[in-house]
């Protein structure tokens, strides 16, 4: 893993050639336009966004997000730190505390603590010999493999699974349709995991997602990968979803997109996303960006994330700016049509004094202006599944 | 009345020194799900090739471009109430805008139906 290391010290501008993932085929067969995304060819659609984005929320959507990093982290016999312990330098969550089975979602972050990307951390326990399981962005796992072999000590033994596809089964019918195949999966609430079999294959499943919808990410043996899409979408209640339909699901449910919503260049406490850091660890430090991030509690930040409804039809996209009279306030990071809500929203960067819930900005798209309000998020309420009440 | 079509996905129809413009049936296959149509006011000067309507889907935003030179007389009223009319009918009552034409020769580049439909078959 060394060598990963010193590729990236010596980068060159060499642009790599796209990549093809386990379920290339699988997506032509069924119809999918492929197009290029972080550095593969992915599905962007197969019967038309709006109709697969519908479906999603209304019964179960079969996504393929294999480009993003499995990543497993563990400590060697005799190491004098465990990985939890190691990881915890590098991120603001508490991951020692967290039990076997249990996920988080958490941040890389710089010195300065500026969003290196953001990631899924689960205690994988004795079924993967006290492993933590970690997905990170695709475009970002690269990087993330540097950072991680840069800062970690050599007796954590960091491995990238490119030899697994991860599924992701969303929508209200996702944990019926899944239980039928897997039995047993129904049990995990949102944010567990466990291992399970699928005829002979070893899934690894987890029950969260990116859509807001009730859902699970399966991660499945590259050779099994297309039999078990088969054995999903043979159900008359799942379709498959590509990458556009995903980019509007997240974004009713609020969810940010790493490279648009959070970069180096913003911070946590700033993108709304204080949740992450621990209460417990806010108070220990010991991690990169700790002090910045306990600045921007006490000081405030100078701009959040906030949500922005819109009216009318036209959507404002990235890179919009946000006005308050004549003045720039902010700019838009993601935004586009809510097919669910059925008119326009975004997402945001605002300066503080004009963050507040109910606050009336507008948007400058080509020379028109738009009328937005600032809105609290998810747009799309959330519906996780956290057991029988 | 005559149709023709530009490599950049436009159809106009000629009647007389009248135009009417849309975008082709590939091409709302090609943007996908349209939520929004930005057309031109009546009176806006178009040159041909430049800028004169902008498509949103649920993607991404996509200029249209005029595929003459001339001065737009009408938008099409039904898409600011139902965009959707590009997706299901691009080369009917999915038009953008009329137009007056101030340069017949640069119908001369435009590409007959069965051109377009090998133009199209290539891609």
């Amino acid at each position: 893993m060394n060598e990963l290391e010193v590729g990236s010290e010596t980068e060159t501008v060499e642009a790599p050639e796209t990549g093809t993932l386990p379920l290339d085929a699988w997506h032509r067969a069924n119809g999918a336009r492929m197009v290029e995304f972080a550095g593969y060819y992915m599905p962007i659609q197969y019967s038309g966004i709006v109709a697969e984005h519908d479906w999603t929320r209304s019964s179960a959507g079969l996504f393929d997000v294999s480009h993003m990093g499995q990543l497993t982290l563990s400590s060697d016999e005799g190491a004098e730190e465990d990985a939890a312990t190691a990881l915890e330098r590098l991120l603001p969550g508490d991951i020692a505390g967290l039990k076997p089975g249990r996920m988080r979602y958490s941040l890389l972050l710089g010195d300065e603590g500026g969003v290196l990307d953001d990631l899924i951390v689960t205690n994988m326990g004795a079924a993967e010999g006290q492993a933590l399981g970690m997905v990170v962005n695709g475009a970002m796992k690269w990087d993330d493999i540097a950072h991680l072999r840069e800062h970690l000590p050599d007796a954590i033994t960091l491995t990238l699974h490119d030899d697994k596809a991860l599924l992701a089964l969303q929508g209200p019918k996702a944990a019926a349709v899944l239980e039928d195949l897997v039995p047993g999966v129904g049990k995990l609430t949102f944010m567990k995991a466990a291992a399970f079999d699928w005829q002979g294959a070893s899934l690894w499943i987890s029950r969260a997602g990116y859509t807001g919808e009730d859902g699970f990410e399966i991660s499945v043996p590259e050779d099994s990968a297309a039999a078990f899409a088969d054995a999903l979408i043979a159900d008359e209640r799942v379709k498959p979803v590509g990458l556009g339909a995903r980019d509007s699901l997240r974004l009713e449910a609020g969810l940010p997109l790493y490279g648009h919503d959070l970069s180096p260049e913003t911070d946590p406490v700033s993108a709304g996303l204080g949740f992450a850091l621990s209460k417990k660890r806010r108070e220990s430090g010991g991690w990169m960006g700790h002090g910045t991030c306990v600045s921007r509690f006490a000081e405030g930040c100078a701009e959040r994330r906030v949500g922005l409804v819109l009216s009318g039809r036209l959507p404002a996209r990235e890179g919009a700016a946000v006005m308050h009279g004549d003045e720039q306030v902010g700019r838009v990071t993601s935004g586009g049509f809510s097919p669910t809500l059925g008119h326009p929203v975004a997402m945001a960067y605002v300066a503080s004094e004009h963050a507040a819930d109910g606050t009336e900005l507008s948007i400058d798209v080509r020379g028109k202006r738009l009328d937005a309000r600032v809105a609290p998020m998810p747009f799309v309420p959330h519906k996780y599944y956290r057991g029988e009440a | 009345m005559s149709r023709y079509f530009t490599e950049d996905h436009e159809w106009i129809e000629f009647d007389g020194d009248a135009a009417t413009v849309g975008i082709t049936d590939y091409a709302q296959g090609q943007l996908g799900d349209i939520v929004f149509v930005e057309l031109p006011a009546a009176g806006t000067q178009l040159t041909k090739g430049k800028d004169a309507a902008v498509v949103e889907s649920v993607k991404a935003a996509s200029d249209v471009y005029s595929p003459v030179s001339g001065e737009v007389t009408e938008a099409n009223p039904a898409l600011e109430e139902d965009p959707a009319l590009v997706n299901t009918a691009p080369e009917g009552d999915g038009w953008f805008f009329r137009a007056t034409i101030s340069d017949a020769s640069e119908l001369d580049g435009l590409m007959t139906e069965a051109k377009y439909k090998e133009f199209v078959a290539g891609l």
